[in-house]
């Protein structure tokens, strides 16, 4: 009991969404840590092997909601699961997506369950505390870490007395990680008809058009972003020709973004994509704490950047003091010219 | 029969200008030490509010705004705009709310408004950024949500068919009222202020502002009732005190930190030629590139 929990997203394809395996990995880190159990609750039709998918990121029970009433997602007969399975198991931990999903869902579940939720963290971690007027001592909290305030501010919030203390994660946040290839656990159907209500699909779903991921940069090992200082849409497509040969994704800041210059799928930052490639290489780009926040883990960084003293370069392995339309087109004959 | 639409807004601090004072030792936001502004995508909801209005017969706009006294600007703003009333819920005790606190305090004001059949918020907004406040309005009034909404397809005084933005597409829903709608930021932007009723309602004020503007409009607001901006306290929307602010908030800040660079060893280079075929080659090299 009191176990750790993960609300698992369906894809448009019948599997488990990339943020919830991601939170699962993470989940059987906290499990581990508090020595508790690491559960899952799926509420969707048919998906394939759902064992084989779960288990080894390290699920030791699969809450399993089969009814094909509940893909695609409606908030209310979904949330008359999560809340009612979560009276009835009260879990300590409950992680959701950041998505559109996790969003509409998490905080109306807190809301009946009057707990606490944590929007958007992007540190999970178990630590305790102490109350400083009472000095009442807690064990085993779960530290929700989030950037705050614009991202000024990182601060750490707690939710000391009531349960489940829930938070949810952005994709790409967390690591996706096996926890172990042979690790099994155990699937629990849920009997449906006890936990929704017709009344529950009160809302009709008229028309939906989900396109397929297209342009996916989360797992680029090389990305190329190109900041506010590119310009204009014109010089941006030097990003495009560099990220092109040295076969590379493309990525952008938000204000080349709002500038028109990239489209929004490549935003690169705390309200868009966190990247973790092998090489980041910065062109124009001022650094802002909402970009570094989604790019800060990358191996190497490089910055192209006319100013000397652009916060970037304080993270840059290697600060190129210069204009990108002079720098880029060099980069791209010497690569074109000595590889290959 | 009238169709009511109750907008919520909130007054947030702008946070694309934030300096060293924003935050107090406690945790919560220092609001004096910014420029106040209308929460940016509730000026999307307010312009869906006045899109329905337009055309669902004999439809009225309230506008709920929780916070300081000076808060009655978000009001006015919204009136100069279309919105007919509106209310600002203030009281010491709701300071410092979590989004379960701040939930709770905006649906006791919406109960006290009577019957509703649609409340129409911002999908987020900029200083707490958690888009959690809309969600949970809805399941405290106990009525469906549709979140992210960009455009009305349909309206009558039935029901209600709406666009939804969604990560990667778009879904089309329809529900009945009542209902909650939070507006996504692609959404239609609001409309300008309206010169004639920037007249009307210029003179608009609450009590707050008239007590420290030192006047007395007993006499005008027996003329002209709209021109009062209502201020309800806690007291009055019939709130438990320990559901509200600091008491009534699961959540609490632990540790508030800066964001510090940590400096890292960075190598200055040069666009000179020389230079450049240098860093190529150590990239090539050691494989960091190819
Ligand atoms: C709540 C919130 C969330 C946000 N989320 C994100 C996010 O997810 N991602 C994000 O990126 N931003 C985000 N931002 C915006 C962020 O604060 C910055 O405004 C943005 O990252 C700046 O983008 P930039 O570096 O391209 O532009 P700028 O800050 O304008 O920097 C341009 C840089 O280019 C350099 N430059 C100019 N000309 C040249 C040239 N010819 N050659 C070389 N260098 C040149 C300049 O010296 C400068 O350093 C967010 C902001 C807020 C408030
Ligand atoms: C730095 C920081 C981090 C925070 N993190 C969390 C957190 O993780 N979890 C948590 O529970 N609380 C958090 N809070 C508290 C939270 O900001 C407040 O509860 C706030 O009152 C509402 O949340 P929001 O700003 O995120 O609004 P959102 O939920 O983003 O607002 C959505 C919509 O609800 C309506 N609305 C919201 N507030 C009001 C209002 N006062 N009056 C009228 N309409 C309103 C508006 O239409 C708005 O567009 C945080 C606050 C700060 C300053």
């Amino acid at each position: 009991m009191n176990n750790v929990f993960v609300y698992c997203e369906v894809t448009e394809e019948r599997t488990i969404a990339d943020v919830s395996l991601e939170l699962v990995s993470k989940g059987r880190k906290l499990a581990n840590e508090l020595g508790v159990k690491l559960e899952v609750l799926v509420c969707g039709e048919e998906i394939k092997d759902i064992e084989k998918m779960l288990y080894p990121y390290g699920v030791d029970v699969i809450n399993y909601a089969k009814d094909s009433r509940l893909f695609p997602y409606q908030t209310l007969p979904h949330f008359s699961i999560v809340t009612k399975l979560f009276q009835e198991k009260q879990p300590q931990i409950a992680l959701f997506g950041a998505t559109s999903v996790g969003r509409d869902l998490a905080p109306r579940i807190a809301s009946f369950l009057r707990t606490g939720l944590t929007a958007d963290c992007t540190t999970l971690e178990i630590g305790d505390h102490t109350e400083n007027k009472t000095g009442k001592e807690y064990k085993n909290l779960l530290y929700q870490i989030r950037p705050a305030f614009g991202g000024n501010i990182i601060a750490t919030i707690i939710n000391p007395d009531h349960r489940p203390q829930m938070a949810t994660v952005r994709e790409g946040v967390m690591k996706k990680e096996i926890f172990d290839n042979s690790h099994k656990g155990i699937i629990n159907f849920l009997k449906v008809e006890d936990y929704v209500k017709n009344d529950d699909f009160c809302i009709k779903i008229i028309e939906r058009h989900i396109e397929q991921q297209k342009i996916n940069i989360k797992g680029a090992q090389i990305i190329v972003c190109g900041g506010y200082g590119m310009g204009s849409k014109e010089n941006f497509r030097l990003i495009h020709e560099l990220a092109d040969v040295i076969q590379g994704e493309v990525g952008a800041t938000r204000a080349a973004v709002d500038a028109g210059m990239c489209e929004h799928e490549r935003q690169i930052g705390q309200t868009g994509v966190t990247v973790r490639p092998k090489l980041y290489i910065a062109c124009g780009v001022s650094g802002a704490v909402q970009h570094r926040a989604g790019m800060q883990e990358s191996s190497k960084i490089i910055s192209i950047n006319t100013d000397p003293k652009a916060p970037i370069n304080s993270i840059a392995d290697y600060t190129i003091i210069g204009d990108v339309m002079e720098v880029l087109p060099k980069m791209i004959k010497y690569y074109k010219a000595n590889t290959k | 029969m009238s169709f009511r639409i109750i907008v919520l807004a909130k007054q947030v601090p702008d946070t694309r200008n934030v300096g060293k004072d924003a935050m107090k030792e406690d945790g919560t936001v220092n609001r004096a030490a910014l420029p106040a502004i209308f929460n940016p995508e509730d000026l999307n909801a307010l312009e869906m509010a006045l899109n329905i209005k337009d055309n669902v017969k004999d439809a009225t706009i309230s506008i709920i705004t929780m916070g300081p006294s000076r808060a009655a600007e978000i009001v006015r703003e919204a009136m100069y705009r279309g919105a007919d009333n509106g209310v600002v819920v203030s009281d010491r005790k709701v300071a410092g709310s979590d989004t379960l606190a701040t939930s709770y305090t905006i649906s006791q004001a919406i109960k006290k408004m009577g019957k509703f059949d649609l409340v129409i918020a911002g999908r987020q907004a900029i200083d707490g950024d958690t888009a959690q406040v809309g969600p949970q309005t809805a399941e405290k009034l106990e009525c469906p949500q549709i979140t992210y909404a960009e455009e009305v397809m349909e309206v009558t005084d039935k029901k209600i068919r709406i666009k939804r933005r969604l990560e990667r597409g778009v879904e089309v829903v329809e529900s009945t009222y009542p209902c909650l709608i939070t507006v996504h930021g692609s959404a239609k932007e609001c409309r300008s202020r309206h010169a004639k009723r920037l007249m009307k309602y210029k003179l608009a004020k609450s009590n707050s502002e008239l007590q420290e503007l030192g006047q007395d409009y007993s006499n005008l607001w027996n003329e002209k009732p709209y021109l009062k901006i209502e201020e309800w306290s806690a007291a009055d929307i019939m709130a438990e005190d320990s559901r509200l602010g600091l008491t009534g908030s699961p959540t609490k800040v632990k540790k508030i930190e800066n964001v510090v660079l940590t400096q890292k060893e960075s190598k200055v280079i040069t666009p000179k030629d020389e230079d450049m075929n240098e860093l190529m080659k150590e990239l090539i090299s050691s494989h960091i590139l190819g």
